[in-house]
């Protein structure tokens, strides 16, 4: 496909112990993730090579820190790379060394010493009744610390449903006037809801920006299509059972057990954008309909009030019934990953990734990183990519048997 | 007389303002403020009962899943409902594994560094500090791995970008230990990064994900469950949760332990500090076995006395506002608890609260009349004063092999070795019920849930309940009213609130206001000391809001970091 690095890139790999194989194949694996033509994959080499640590302020608002949280569970690259390889985070409340003024002289020299070329992530709502008394940072309004930060930075992410469009604090009830940061600084914002992310999505829209020197695309709402593209129902392994009309009646009987589908019993899934079912969360363990419990639409607009009660589906917004919702189309559209089955980077794709191991060791987890973290954040796309697909094929082989609905218990 | 005033305070969950007055090197008195308001107790009225876990939950996202706890035990509580075993079993794993993970994170990324000199670790000896680990653990830990953890961070420091380690108060006088622990604990925090990811998977098998794991539900669990089950619970993820739980327990007695012994070792005066009021309240909670008994007893320790156990009774509880945002001077109980925000404090920039009447978000709790502390050394006391068959050899066998007396668990230091020591207690009953829920599984019993309360037609007009969990924080509790099928109240008490809170109505200051005076600042533009007691309470802010104003008075002379 291409790619032939100069020299100095090739040394520098074997330098750090990876075969120059290897670290091609991830990266033309990230290049597919991110639909892109597979010319690309030199410029995502070369970029997440050559890239210094990215300077990240990370703003806490009207948040429950779930966020940093996730970020805390992120696994392709996991936390200690991201903070220590990828990222300069260098203001972040929750993690930071420092405290009071000194940990805003922190961020304020990063304002100035990276304007346009830092990125600010947003984790909570901003409060805007009363001039903003709800939350205060610093003595000041945290709104005069979005804009100031927002402004000057390269974009935004807006991570989490809060920041999105006050989530939580912006429901039904909410005396604060809380909104979410779009609107409110002027750069680009990127809008990654969810309660809380799902940390592999962050770090992708992070590597996409290290990659191309912008953000991913995004639909109307400033969603990455990669992410939330699809349905949460699309991926869902209770699909089959949907459509054959096997519902779970009650919590714990025997369809339950069986892994039938939530819809009656709340599931939001099938108006639900995001890669929860394809990508899963917590290393791909598992997700909220697989464990038991429905969906609750956390990636949609305003889903506290939208999308409750969340175990009736005569709510506010009451759902089509199931016989009139259209039956996605298994097949991969445009502007998801795209595995061509002739590309010599996908030999990697629907077969357990080589990466690091999940778990470090004593022995080397805290030790430089085995491989570069270019190659890792690329294994993790390369994770995605496989699990996307894998449930895909999965889907089109279980259709052919799904034809007869079976009565329910 | 200086007042000095730190904001925000970092390392913490949520957005805390401290204000102190400090004379001749000591804090002579401290204010609390919490500085952010959201008004989940007014979002969640008029909900359905049955979603009110999913909003609680949101509460906090670090002490994720014990607001859902709480919230389900109160609605539960209100519509009589009992869960099956299974249910109780997965809500303790669940509730193990968050304290687990939870007191890791705090020890190590969280507090570690208000005892740790990051840029110190880089001039370590690599062969002394693999000794030093030889010394005090079996955990692994050989002189190349240490050599290659000093290199990375000595090349993190050159870099100049010193992200979240810049700005520390490296150098400071007040760090005791040398090099080589410091190299030590540094890898400590890096492989407790990766620990914390591997643990809370068990939130993922059981809930779905993490953090806000998504399958409580009133009457038990929603949880797919039986031994060939697809997914959720099954005979492969019992093995996995086996494997965690493990791991778990692994790494909590050959680090933590370990280390915070360490570091209790080398700072022996912080075993005098930061004593605090000595009133400690526990509600109990981890029920298990046939009566299903709390695992730590409920009760109430006064005065550090623990030849005495006193009852709790949720009667006793009520929250003042006098000092609060909020309307309204008396103090109520939680079931007649209004949240009603009125911020009266100074236009912002805010220079200093400490003058003001009202100066905070949290309300101030009180119980019988009285501030108490909450938290782990609250359950460690309470459990010891109760004569706990594990508790107290654990206690004993830990402060005579630092060769202190009892006196010494009230303390700034004694609240991080209780945090410990409860993990390691914890971690081997995490293994119990985790090996129960597999025989369960095995043995097919699979009720999980309750459902003959899931219709709200079956439901009375009206029905009020108290749900309480000991989060990692402390003692929380939730008290919903509900009238026709929708919640009329909802209140939530909890931990950080207790421990944080501003004075109440006749003055008196909350738990970590009290443990502050008698706190030495050497240096008072580098406040680290009052940084090492505030942490020790593990403040969490953002469950801890409903906040206090001040009026005109005097400015602060220094705003600090």
């Amino acid at each position: 496909m291409g790619v032939d690095p100069d020299a100095g890139l090739a040394s520098s790999l074997v330098a750090r112990g990876i075969s120059r194989r290897r670290f091609l194949a991830y990266c033309g694996s990230v290049t597919a993730t991110l639909a892109l033509p597979a010319r690309y994959a030199t410029r995502v080499a070369l970029a997440l090579q050559d890239a210094p640590r990215l300077a990240v302020v990370w703003l806490n608002g009207q948040d429950c820190a779930g966020n940093t949280e996730a970020l805390l569970r992120g696994a392709r690259p996991t936390v200690s790379q991201v903070i220590l390889d990828l990222l300069s985070l260098d203001y972040h409340e929750v993690l930071m060394a420092a405290a009071g003024a000194d940990a805003e002289r922190a961020r304020d020299e990063t304002v100035t010493r990276f304007a346009k070329r830092y990125v600010a992530v947003v984790e909570g709502s901003v409060p805007l009744a009363q001039g903003g008394i709800h939350c205060l940072v610093g003595g000041r309004p945290f709104v005069d610390v979005v804009r100031e930060v927002g402004d000057s930075a390269a974009f935004t992410i807006a991570v989490g449903s809060c920041a999105f469009d006050g989530g939580l604090p912006g429901a039904a009830g909410g005396p604060t006037g809380a909104v979410g940061v779009s609107g409110l600084v002027r750069g680009p914002v990127v809008n990654l809801p969810g309660c809380p992310v799902n940390p592999e999505n962050l770090t992708a829209t992070i590597v996409h920006y290290l990659t191309f020197g912008e953000p991913p695309a995004t639909d109307a709402q400033g969603r990455p299509l990669f992410a939330y593209g699809d349905t949460v129902h699309e991926h869902c392994e209770s699909l089959p059972h949907y459509r054959a009309r096997r519902f779970v009646r009650e919590w714990g009987d025997q369809g339950h057990r069986a892994g039938w589908c939530l819809y009656n019993m709340g599931c939001r899934g099938p108006s639900t954008p995001g890669n929860c079912s394809a990508i899963r969360f917590n290393e791909g363990t598992s997700w909220p309909v697989a464990a038991g419990h429905g969906c609750v639409g956390c990636t949609t607009p305003r889903f506290w009030d939208a999308m409750s009660p969340f175990y009736t589906r005569g709510g506010p917004r009451p759902l089509e019934p199931p016989e009139a919702l259209p039956v996605p189309d298994p097949r991969p559209r445009p502007a998801a990953p795209q595995i061509p089955a002739e590309s010599p980077t996908t030999t990697t794709a629907g077969a357990p990734v080589p990466g690091p191991p999940a778990v470090a060791s004593p022995d080397d987890g805290g030790g430089g990183p085995a491989v570069p973290i270019a190659a890792v954040v690329a294994g993790g796309a390369v994770a995605i990519t496989a699990a996307v697909i894998r449930r895909r094929r999965q889907l089109e082989a279980e259709d052919v048997r799904d034809t007869e609905p079976e009565e329910t218990p | 007389m200086t007042r000095i005033a730190i904001d925000p305070v970092t390392r913490i969950e949520g957005h805390l303002r401290i204000e102190i007055e400090v004379e001749g090197g000591v804090v002579r008195d401290a204010w609390s403020t919490g500085t952010m308001f959201r008004g989940l107790e007014l979002i969640l009225r008029d909900r359905d009962p049955r979603d009110a876990w999913v909003f609680a939950q949101r509460a906090c996202g670090v002490c994720t899943t014990v607001h859902a706890l709480a919230s389900v035990r109160a609605v539960e509580h209100a519509l009589g409902v009992t869960v099956p075993p299974n249910a109780r079993r997965v809500r303790n794993v669940m509730a193990a594994v968050q304290m687990l993970q939870d007191h890791v994170v705090h020890f190590y990324h969280l507090h570690a560094l208000d005892w740790v000199d990051v840029v110190s670790a880089t001039t370590a000896d690599p062969v002394r500090t693999a000794a030093l680990a030889g010394s005090i653990s079996d955990w692994p830990g050989a002189a190349d791995h240490f050599a290659s953890i000093r290199d990375r961070i000595k090349r993190f420091v050159d870099s100049g970008q010193l992200g979240p380690f810049g700005h520390g108060y490296w150098g400071h006088p007040a760090y005791q230990l040398g090099p080589e622990a410091n190299l030590l604990l540094v890898a400590h925090y890096l492989e407790a990064l990766d620990w914390q990811r591997d643990v809370v998977r068990a939130h993922a098998i059981l809930g779905g994900k993490n953090p806000h794991p998504q399958t409580y539900v009133v009457g038990g669990m929603a949880l797919r469950m039986g031994p060939s089950s697809p997914t959720g619970l099954n005979t492969a993820t019992v093995g996995q949760l086996a494997e965690i739980a493990d791991r778990a327990r692994s790494f909590v007695q050959r680090v933590l332990l370990p280390d915070v012994e360490l570091v209790a070792r080398s700072y022996p005066e912080w075993a005098r500090l930061g004593r605090g009021l000595g009133n400690y309240l526990t509600y109990g909670d981890f029920p298990e076995g046939a009566s299903s008994r709390p695992y730590f007893p409920a009760g109430r320790v006064l005065g550090r006395d623990l030849s005495r156990v006193l009852p709790v009774d949720q009667a006793q509880v009520v929250e003042h506002v006098a000092r609060s945002w909020y309307e309204g001077e008396g103090a109520r109980h939680p079931f007649e608890g209004e949240t009603r925000p009125r911020y009266d404090g100074p236009e912002p920039p805010i220079e200093s609260l400490a003058a003001s009447t009202r100066y905070s978000w949290l309300k101030a709790p009180r119980y019988d009349g009285g501030a108490v502390e909450v938290g782990p050394l609250a359950r460690l006391a309470v459990s010891y004063a109760s004569g706990h068959a594990d508790v107290v050899p654990a206690v004993d066998a830990l402060l005579g092999r630092i060769g202190v007396g009892r006196e010494a668990l009230f303390s700034t230091m004694g609240r991080i070795a209780a945090r410990a020591l409860e993990s390691g207690l914890l971690a081997d009953r995490l293994v119990a019920w985790v090996a129960e829920l597999g025989a369960a599984v095995a043995g097919n019993d699979l009720a999980v849930a309750d459902s003959t309360r899931w219709d709200p037609a079956s439901w009375p007009a009206e029905a009020k309940g108290w749900g309480a969990v000991e989060a990692p924080r402390g003692s929380l509790g939730h008290w919903v009213v509900i009238r026709d099928g929708r919640v009329a109240n909802y209140q939530l008490v909890v931990p950080t609130t207790w421990n944080g809170s501003p004075r109440d109505a006749e003055g008196r200051r909350g738990a970590w206001e009290e443990a502050l005076v008698g706190t030495p600042v050497v240096d008072l533009r580098r406040p680290v000391e009052v940084l090492r007691t505030l942490h020790s309470f593990d403040p969490c802010m953002a469950c801890a809001v409903h906040v206090h104003d001040a009026s005109s008075g005097p400015g602060v002379d220094l705003r600090v970091g």
